[in-house]
């Protein structure tokens, strides 16, 4: 395991995109054995007595490493973990942090606690040693969504759901920067093994009413703007509409997977995986309220 | 069935896949373009002696990696053959190869369904013309494991005691004279691979018009995804009825009006 983890390095180095709020930004990839899992956008902001994590990335050695890189940067120790949803890119680092806090929203603690192991197998087999040592826990508390107040910063949790049951979002006040978690995407096709489209269009609405600087996708590039929003609900307005079209054309699911994607998405980062991904996750649904009982 | 015995049953068909050498001098064989391990025993098993050739226009189409391995969806077509009688669809390393037939009487030879994989594996239609050749055309799917012995959700839940065979389904007329027909079943379609659930599946639905005319016939196996979906294109315009049964004797009926 030591040669494992000489050899599993993320290369983590912290971006500032605001005064004491860092960004560790991941590749706009699927998960594969070059990357590591290392796809995913985590970051932290530092307080006086305190700093706050934002999610822990895909292992325990992410976990470790974005310790390590935080402690370059700071003398002041991690009290506090948000674990944005119960992705396993999002929250499987969490380890490295057994002296800290660890807060989810309810809904990811429990998909944690009844899919978190079967989703780490899962990642093991797709990103293989860079998962050594990595096991899937729990959130130690549940983060309760309003204005928190850690070493010195005021921090507003907005509890919301679409991309999954529950998808946290960070806000740092004095900064005004948003960690948006998943339900922003930014040049890269959404994921939807657990979303409701619709819940997740509602979210993208509060999310504009919000008066950010600095927006932190989950992954993508981070923006200053509402573009990476706007991208993000152009897509899944157009999955859910064209997937309930096709249904109501009576389409079967692999014509519908083999219908191109229009042209403004195809400079999203796999787009080709991640629609078709999202025809399985989504088409089976949509399509029975096409067919009436007979 | 435990999984050990489901991964003894695959490592049986490989090894009977690597066995034909010397069959393979009795029957002419062309040489398989998915360069599958047992495509010489799927040959024998499911073709038997009959005349066969790979044919390009037999297309089966599916994701190239399976996102749930309990519903892989498929679709069988042959664009630009004709007279096809019999479709066979199988999984050369599937534990339970064989995934359906299909005779379109009155029909396209397409069909649309969802499957469950246990790991990688070729899916192959073979389509018999009347000429008595069967034309084979498939892919590889890639798949790491677990959909064949893992017991259907609704099982767990208890959930098609209540509605077993209840059908919902569709009609959409396409052209004069040719409309498509999507079904959905609710039936656990139980492998019996799963420890301590015995094998529970329907085996025929049948499409017919409504003078009683055969349009269709469909016999599905263990590997059908548990509450079935199937599309098909029928020969027809008006109404379809559909009859249908599993292996313990329920029988399911319903009338589709466009
Ligand atoms: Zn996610």
């Amino acid at each position: 395991m030591a040669v494992a983890h000489a050899a599993n390095d993320y290369r983590l180095g912290a971006q500032a995109v605001a005064d004491g709020v860092y960004v560790f930004s991941g590749r706009n990839e699927h998960f594969t054995r070059d990357n590591g899992g290392n796809i995913v956008n985590t970051g932290f902001i530092v307080g006086t007595d305190a700093v706050i994590v934002i999610d822990t990335g895909p292992s325990l050695q992410y976990g470790e490493q974005q310790r390590k890189a935080i402690a370059a940067i700071t003398r002041v120790p991690v009290r506090q973990v948000y674990v944005t949803h119960q992705h396993p890119d999002h929250y499987l680092g969490d380890a490295a942090y057994a002296d800290a806090s660890i807060a989810a929203l309810p809904a990811t603690i429990s998909a944690i606690q009844t899919q978190g192991n079967a989703l780490a197998d899962n990642l093991y087999r797709l990103v293989g040693g860079w998962m050594a040592g990595t096991q899937s826990q729990s959130p130690t508390s549940t983060a309760t969504p309003g204005v928190v107040e850690i070493g010195g910063r005021k921090l507003r949790l907005i509890g919301t759901a679409g991309h999954t049951a529950g998808d946290l979002m960070v806000y740092d006040e004095a900064s005004r920067t948003l960690f948006a978690g998943d339900l922003v995407f930014h040049d890269r096709a959404p994921t939807t093994p657990n979303a409701d489209l619709l819940q997740w269009l509602n979210a993208l609405d509060q999310i504009r009413q919000i008066d950010f600087k600095v927006l932190v996708p989950g992954h993508g590039a981070v923006v200053r703007d509402a573009s990476a929003i706007e991208q993000t609900r152009d897509y899944l307005q157009w999955l859910s509409t064209s997937l309930h079209t096709a249904a109501e054309q009576g389409r079967d699911m692999v014509e519908v997977m083999n219908q191109p994607l229009p042209e403004r998405f195809q400079k999203l980062a796999v787009h080709d995986e991640e629609y078709r991904r999202s025809v399985s996750h989504l088409y089976p649904a949509i399509e029975l309220t096409t067919l009436p009982r007979r | 069935m435990s999984r050990a015995r489901a991964a003894l049953l695959v490592c049986a068909l490989w090894c009977a896949g690597s066995l034909p050498a010397h069959a393979a001098t009795a029957v002419d064989t062309p040489v398989d373009p998915l360069n599958s391990p047992s495509w010489q025993y799927m040959r024998q098993r499911f073709l038997g002696k009959d005349p066969m050739v790979f044919d390009a226009r037999v297309q089966v189409q599916m994701p190239s990696a399976a996102e749930d391995q309990m519903q892989v969806p498929v679709h069988v077509s042959a664009p630009g053959l004709t007279d096809v009688v019999d479709v066979l669809v199988f999984a050369d390393l599937n534990p339970l190869p064989k995934i359906l037939r299909y005779q379109p009487t009155s029909a396209a030879p397409d069909i649309g369904f969802r499957f469950k994989v246990e790991q990688s594996t070729p899916v192959r239609a073979a389509m018999r013309t009347r000429d008595g050749v069967w034309h084979v055309g498939g892919a590889w799917l890639r798949a790491s494991g677990g959909g064949c012995t893992a017991p259907s959700v609704g099982t767990g839940q208890g959930f098609w005691q209540d509605r077993l065979g209840e059908i919902s389904a569709r009609l959409w007329p396409q052209q004069p004279g040719l409309e498509r027909l999507r079904l959905r079943m609710i039936h656990p379609m139980d492998t019996g691979l799963a420890a301590g659930i015995p094998v529970f599946h329907i085996d025929r639905i049948d499409m017919r018009a409504s003078d009683g005319r055969l349009l269709a016939s469909l016999q599905t196996y263990e590997p059908v995804s548990e509450n079935p979906v199937i599309s098909v294109d029928l020969q027809h315009s008006g109404p379809v009825r559909i009859d249908a049964h599993d292996i313990q004797g329920n029988r399911f009926a319903a009338t589709v009006t466009p």
